[in-house]
């Protein structure tokens, strides 16, 4: 038998930071919230605001599930801080569309049956549209890459590629994709054609 | 989303719902982010739980000191084995519905620690992140003991377990294995492992308890069996079901992790009637290794082949891993007596018990770690007696199930090789390893396939109408992803002879009536049967109120004369007789009228002896390429052929065999759970280093379901499809590696450096 | 996850005082390793030091024609700017082979070089580790060290530097830009991050205070013939086990100008000059090229489950190699799917 510790007893407590006040910009509303620098944008969302469309699957960054638009761009909300996000423009899942007035991406993924559980699915649908916003992925083999920041457990990949790739013919087509108004965007920089804007958070 | 039914019978209105492609009725909910999992239910005043978990494998707590984390505002309790209330003392109250035999794990129980990341201490405080931060100082003491994790050091002390586990075969050895490998003129015998892998569902594990006041709960737990998880609280703590309501409506993933209740929904409940308040208590991703899992398999095949090519003997022996408190068996090698034709079969299956949580069913458990051996010795098999790997499969065809000697109930595994092999293109393949080429790559095809059993448990189902002609369809059954909400939707649309907007289908809530777990393939059977019985029910019902209203067709009909179509009841014999459904509940003057199906979980299935083997099958056809200097792998082509009885609904139907595929490749490929045995410790607890296929991993994936009728299976006809088409997917991977290189690899997942 | 106080800091002057006032602070430019890390309770910061309002994310040409990388530039952004594209294409490659897309729009330039190692073991409270707890031992050696460093190691530690946009950086001779409590300096790039030796939990060569303000690429961005070349456990979204950057200049068939890193194989981007000078000079062989990639592995150690790599390292330099010099540029201008064998 050997003795082992976790935690070193001489390490104290550190003092519990204050709560601040902050406002979040999350789909085209200003949401008022009382927290310590320590939430992440995740937990904010999830915990403190009740919009729990975004999921956590890791918390380290590592699954996808936690994807939201941050002016535009996808990003992991599990590794950013509430605090951080401050002034932003947040989109997440609830957003993008709603069960009644659901988004092309959305439409897209129940038509080709790209999840399962769904827990994974509105990261990858954020995602979806972050790769949309980039504009840098046009074919099969660069639309699989620049999903492969999402983990779908239940393996629905060559579903979530159909559906994908049917959003992205759509706009190539000329067709509208969105449902939302797309004002130009100063944050759209990476759009590979001028018809290809983000889609704007509902105002 | 009710809608009135009061359809012309001179309109026809498809309601032929079963065998069509559906998108799921859960997709708009799912999509838009509102379906809502275990650790969403914001509860007013909800109290937050972190769970500590011990740094080593054995041993014992020596101290706990809470003080400090107690004192930081905010801290409502530190629960451990030192305060845990005194509980339910018998074992048997800790077992739930799939409990291997043996001693369940008992959170908090004591000093003991028995396996590493074992749950030492449940930290509740206000919020989520000083719950998080206190768990994060809290000093604990330890006397570390000398753990064993290393399964291949206890080969020689490993035992053949008892029966003790549901659904679990001893297997059968038959004829003289030893007289089949002497009369053969070709051979083969070889070793393979495999590690342990972790479901890992998207979902980590989470319990949202809301206190109602006096004992009574409202439990959000993320669970593949609602109704397991109330009889394990209820014994547990004491509780009336009334107390102890369980709900699940969505599960982030299952793959098994949910089959038995996890510590998080033990500690969530204890910390909520301890402090009379709402607690959720989520496991984090490294503690979603803490449990189990599948368990490492040692496996060792034999066979000969006559000069016909045929099976002269097979001879499958495995040792798994089990933890020391429980004996947890799966069918490993039992298949191998099952899937080809053969006298001389020697069969063998041991335990051997380590320092680790007990494993647990994993996505087809036993038959994919058992089909990884068999399937690649058939291959090598094949090789040995210089036949194609196809064409000795087929020469080996079994029509008959040797191993229980009853007939199929169906088989149309046939099927699979030959329409599977025409629409990859086999015949093309020439047989020579690294043969192939495509431009600088080495292409290699490698088959493989399997067997799973068709089952069927007992489920209850209240179907009931209401007065504006809307059908409600409710059991306890859950869902996981595998479209449970969708099936049951179409076969009681189809039943009742309603659009699919016209009806609803709930499950997940033990106030419902009850289902069996959420797995072994068994749902759609077992729930779908009860769902179509409990609407035949229900139109005996409508029809006793048509007779009331004195409807002169309806006079002398019985069950049989009527049917429902069009949201109306009519006669067979002349479809202009008829009623609409909402006007028959409306005229009953009762708000709804309704109906069960009749039979009790546990009360039938095991009377009668079997007249039948009841199994679905697949063949799974295989294309890899590999880099012949970097040795990496792609794979770039897969056929999976099933043959599985009725198929519900194609379209969620493929999606179960695409995500087999998937599950397939990532066991060939990448996914092990590597443990430092000098810790006891799964290190690649993350889903960075425990790694699984993205989307950049899979490319053209084709699902055939070969067409299987099967009237003694269960009156729809279905086999189930959760596991089945797993099955052989990795060995084809490692035998289409072995086609394009020439290297067997035998040790699973086939990582870079077994390449080289 | 520690608790902290955050402030967002106006300007690099302010950021550095208050990194100096403060016991325990630190920077924090996209947050995705740090919070990761706190998460696992591994960092331990009482106090944060937001950079979003410095500005620094600009990436512009400088008057000796080399590049200037914002430190808060994304890398996102950086490996998709049309100058990063077009004039230092190994750079753009290389950070498009690491991480995820959404990793990418979040983590900085900065930031990208103060990525801690992904080593198990220093992940894990449970186990000793040196770089984590000086003196208590590293459980690497002797144990699961399939992702460890078979260079530069040392008895204390052999754990592996993850970035692969650092890997570009070294092979493209890049100088770091800082700025701290006694003014700004630059580092060059093979000097930023350090070998273990004694003092693993040391990675870098940054005084306490020091901010990362930038970092200069040099006018030479060898755009013609260069390959980023990674090899991992799946096709995306994990670390390097081996990855190389090769950079070529050639004159007909004569290499006049070459570089070499690797990323996965030791403790800081392993740039091996001895090897690019027994390339220049020479004709672009495979002969050649397995030469130079002796070399690199001339020393290398295997400490058990990482042997592999000693044979993965020398095979995948000559292939980096090879491609870099029979590069087509109409073929290869797809950079995000090119890291793949």
């Amino acid at each position: 038998m050997s003795p082992v510790t976790q935690v070193p007893a001489e390490r104290p407590p550190v003092a519990l930071a204050p709560t601040q006040p902050i406002t979040l910009h999350i789909n085209g509303q200003d949401h008022f919230l009382t927290i310590a620098p320590w939430t992440t944008l995740l937990d904010a969302l999830r915990e403190y605001l009740a919009l729990t469309g975004t999921k956590q699957g890791c918390d380290h960054g590592q699954c996808g599930a936690c994807t939201v638009l941050v002016d535009g761009k996808r990003i992991n909300s599990c590794l950013s801080l509430a605090v951080m996000q401050e002034g932003a423009d947040i989109q997440t899942i609830e957003g993008l569309g709603t069960e009644e007035n659901l988004h092309p991406l959305q439409q897209a993924f129940i038509d080709h049956d790209a999840f399962q559980c769904g827990y994974c699915t509105p990261g990858q649908i954020c995602s979806a549209q972050g790769l949309i916003n980039e504009g840098k992925a046009k074919t099969e083999d660069e639309v699989r890459e620049l999903m492969s920041g999402n983990i779908c457990r239940c393996g629905a990949y060559s579903n979530i590629l159909t559906a994908i790739m049917e959003v992205l013919g759509n706009k190539e087509d000329g067709a509208e994709v969105s449902n939302a108004p797309m004002p130009k965007q100063e944050w759209s920089a990476g759009a590979a054609r001028a018809e290809m804007g983000p889609v704007e958070p509902a105002k | 989303m009710s809608q009135t039914i009061a359809t012309p019978p001179s309109i026809h209105l498809d309601t032929d719902y079963i065998g069509k492609p559906t998108s799921r009725v859960d997709g708009p909910a799912k999509v838009a982010g509102t379906a809502k999992y275990a650790a969403e239910f914001n509860v007013p005043n909800l109290l937050y739980g972190y769970v500590v978990s011990s740094p080593i494998a054995k041993g014992k707590i020596t101290r706990i000191d809470a003080a400090p984390v107690l004192a930081l505002p905010g801290v409502r309790q530190v629960f451990s084995h030192e305060n845990v209330p005194h509980l339910a003392f018998l074992d048997r109250s800790y077992k739930d519905d799939v409990a291997p035999g043996g001693s369940p794990f008992r959170p908090l129980h004591d000093a003991e620690i028995k396996f590493s990341q074992q749950p030492v201490a449940l930290v509740v405080a206000d919020t989520f992140e000083l719950a998080r931060y206190a768990a994060s100082i809290l000093h604990i003491e330890y006397e570390e003991a000398a753990h064993e994790t290393e399964l291949a050091r206890h080969i020689d002390d490993a035992y053949e377990p008892g029966r003790g586990k549901t659904g679990y075969k001893p297997p059968k050895s038959r004829g003289n294995f030893g007289r089949g490998w002497e009369q053969g003129v070709a051979h083969m015998e070889a070793r393979y492992s495999h590690h342990a892998q972790h479901h890992n569902p998207m979902e980590n594990f989470a319990t949202t308890v809301e206190w109602l006041g006096d004992k009574k709960l409202k439990i959000y737990d993320k669970t593949q069996g609602a109704f397991n998880s109330q009889q394990y609280l209820t014994k547990i703590f004491g509780l009336s079901k009334d107390q102890a309501r369980v709900i699940s409506k969505y599960t982030g993933g299952g793959f098994g992790s949910g089959l038995r209740p996890q510590y998080q929904l033990f500690l969530a409940v204890m910390a909520a009637l301890e402090l009379e308040r709402s607690v959720r208590v989520s496991l984090t991703r490294q503690q979603m290794f803490s449990f189990g899992h599948r368990p490492e398999t040692l496996q060792h095949v034999a066979m000969a082949t006559n000069p016909d090519g045929s099976l002269a003997g097979i001879n499958h022996f495995a040792v798994a891993e089990t933890s020391q408190f429980e004996d947890f068996t799966e069918n490993v090698v039992g298949w191998s007596g099952m899937l080809y034709d053969c006298k001389n079969v020697k069969l063998g299956y041991r335990l051997a018990k380590l320092d680790v949580f007990t494993p647990l069913d994993m996505r087809a458990p036993g038959a994919a770690s058992g089909s990884i051996a068999l399937e690649i010795a058939m291959d090598e098999m094949a090789y040995a007696a210089g036949l194609d790997p196809l064409e000795f499969r087929l020469r080996n065809y079994s029509d008959f199930d040797q191993a229980e000697k009853l007939p199929y109930s169906s088989k149309n595994l046939r099927a699979c090789y030959h329409e599977g092999a025409a629409k990859f293109g086999w015949e093309r393949r020439s047989p020579e390893p690294g043969s192939m080429r495509d431009d600088n790559l080495l292409v290699g095809w490698g088959m493989g396939g399997g067997i799973w059993d068709a089952s069927k448990q007992p489920a209850q189902v209240l179907a009931s109408l209401d007065a504006d002609g809307h059908l409600t369809v409710s059991s306890g059954t859950n869902e996981i992803g595998t479209g449970t909400y969708t099936i049951m939707t179409q076969i009681a649309a189809e039943s009742m002879g309603l659009p699919l907007e016209a009806v609803t289908f709930i499950l997940g809530d033990t106030t419902l009536p009850e289902s069996p777990l959420q797995g072994g393939s068994w749902t759609a059977a077992s729930v779908g049967t009860a769902v179509q019985e409990a609407c035949t029910a229900l139109g005996e019902e409508l029809l006793k109120q048509a007779k009331k209203m004195d409807h002169p067709a309806f006079k002398d009909a019985k069950i049989d004369d009527v049917q429902f179509a069009n949201g109306q009841l009519r006669l067979r014999s002349d479809a202009t007789q008829a009623v609409v459904l909402r006007d028959l509940v409306q005229a009953s003057g009762e708000p709804k009228i309704e109906a069960k199906n009749s039979k009790l979980p546990g009360l039938i299935g095991m009377v009668k002896p079997p007249k039948y083997s009841m199994h679905a099958h697949n063949a799974v056809f295989v294309e890899v390429k590999v880099d012949p200097d970097l040795m990496t792998v792609h794979v770039t082509r897969v056929v999976n052929a099933v043959a599985a009885g009725r198929i519900i609904n194609p379209k969620t139907a493929r999606s179960q065999v695409l995500g087999s595929v998937v599950w397939g490749i990532s066991s060939a490929l990448m996914e092990e759970s590597v443990m430092d045995h000098r810790f006891g410790r799964f290190m690649n607890h993350s889903l960075a280093e425990y790694h699984v296929p993205v989307n950049a991993d899979i490319h053209d994936i084709d699902v055939i379901f070969v067409h299987e009728e099967d009237a003694a299976v269960n009156p729809l006809g279905i086999k189930g499809l959760g596991e089945v088409g797993l099955l052989g997917v990795a060995a084809a991977v490692a035998n289409a590696i072995y086609h394009a290189t020439g290297k067997r690899v035998r040790d699973l997942p086939i990582t870079i450096d077994k390449l080289l | 996850m520690n608790s902290f106080t955050f402030t967002q800091a106006p300007a690099v002057d302010a950021a550095v005082q208050e990194s100096v006032a403060h016991d325990g602070a630190a920077y924090i430019g996209g947050g995705t390793n740090l919070i990761d890390l706190m998460k696992e309770n591994v960092a331990r910061p009482t106090h944060l030091i937001g950079l979003k309002k410095l500005g620094l994310d600009a990436i512009e040409t400088l008057p000796d024609g080399g590049l200037r990388l914002g430190a808060l530039a994304t890398n996102a952004d950086t490996a998709w700017h049309p100058e990063v594209e077009k004039r230092y294409p190994l750079l753009s490659q290389a950070i498009l082979a690491g991480a995820s897309p959404q990793l990418r729009n979040m983590a900085t330039d900065g930031g990208n070089l103060m990525q801690r190692t992904r080593c198990y073991y220093f992940y894990d409270l449970a186990t000793p580790c040196n770089k984590r707890e000086p003196g208590s031992g590293c459980s690497a050696i002797g144990g699961y060290n399939r992702i460890h460093a078979i260079l530069g190691t040392s008895e204390q530690c052999i754990a592996t530097h993850p970035s692969d946009m650092c890997v570009a950086l070294a092979a493209l001779e890049a100088t770091v830009r800082v700025s701290g409590p006694h003014g700004e300096r630059t580092i060059p790039f093979e000097d930023f991050h350090r070998l273990p030796g004694t003092t693993p939990h040391l990675d870098n060569t940054l005084m306490p205070g020091e901010l990362i303000t930038g970092l200069d690429l040099p006018a030479q961005g060898f755009e013609k013939h260069f390959s980023y070349l990674k090899l991992r456990d799946r096709t995306s979204y994990a670390f390097a086990l081996v990855s190389v950057a090769a950079a070529l200049e050639l004159d007909g068939n004569t290499i006049t100008a070459a570089r070499l890193a690797l990323g996965g194989v030791a403790h800081k981007p392993w740039r091996d000059q001895a090897a690019e000078a027994l390339l220049v000079g020479q004709p672009a062989t495979v002969d050649t090229f397995r030469r130079a990639a002796a070399k690199v592995v001339e020393g290398a150690q295997g400490y058990g489950s990482n042997d592999f790599k000693i044979e993965l390292a020398r095979r995948a330099i000559v292939r980096a190699l090879k491609q870099a010099a029979e590069m087509n540029q109409e073929l290869d201008s797809n950079a995000f799917l090119n890291s793949n064998p």
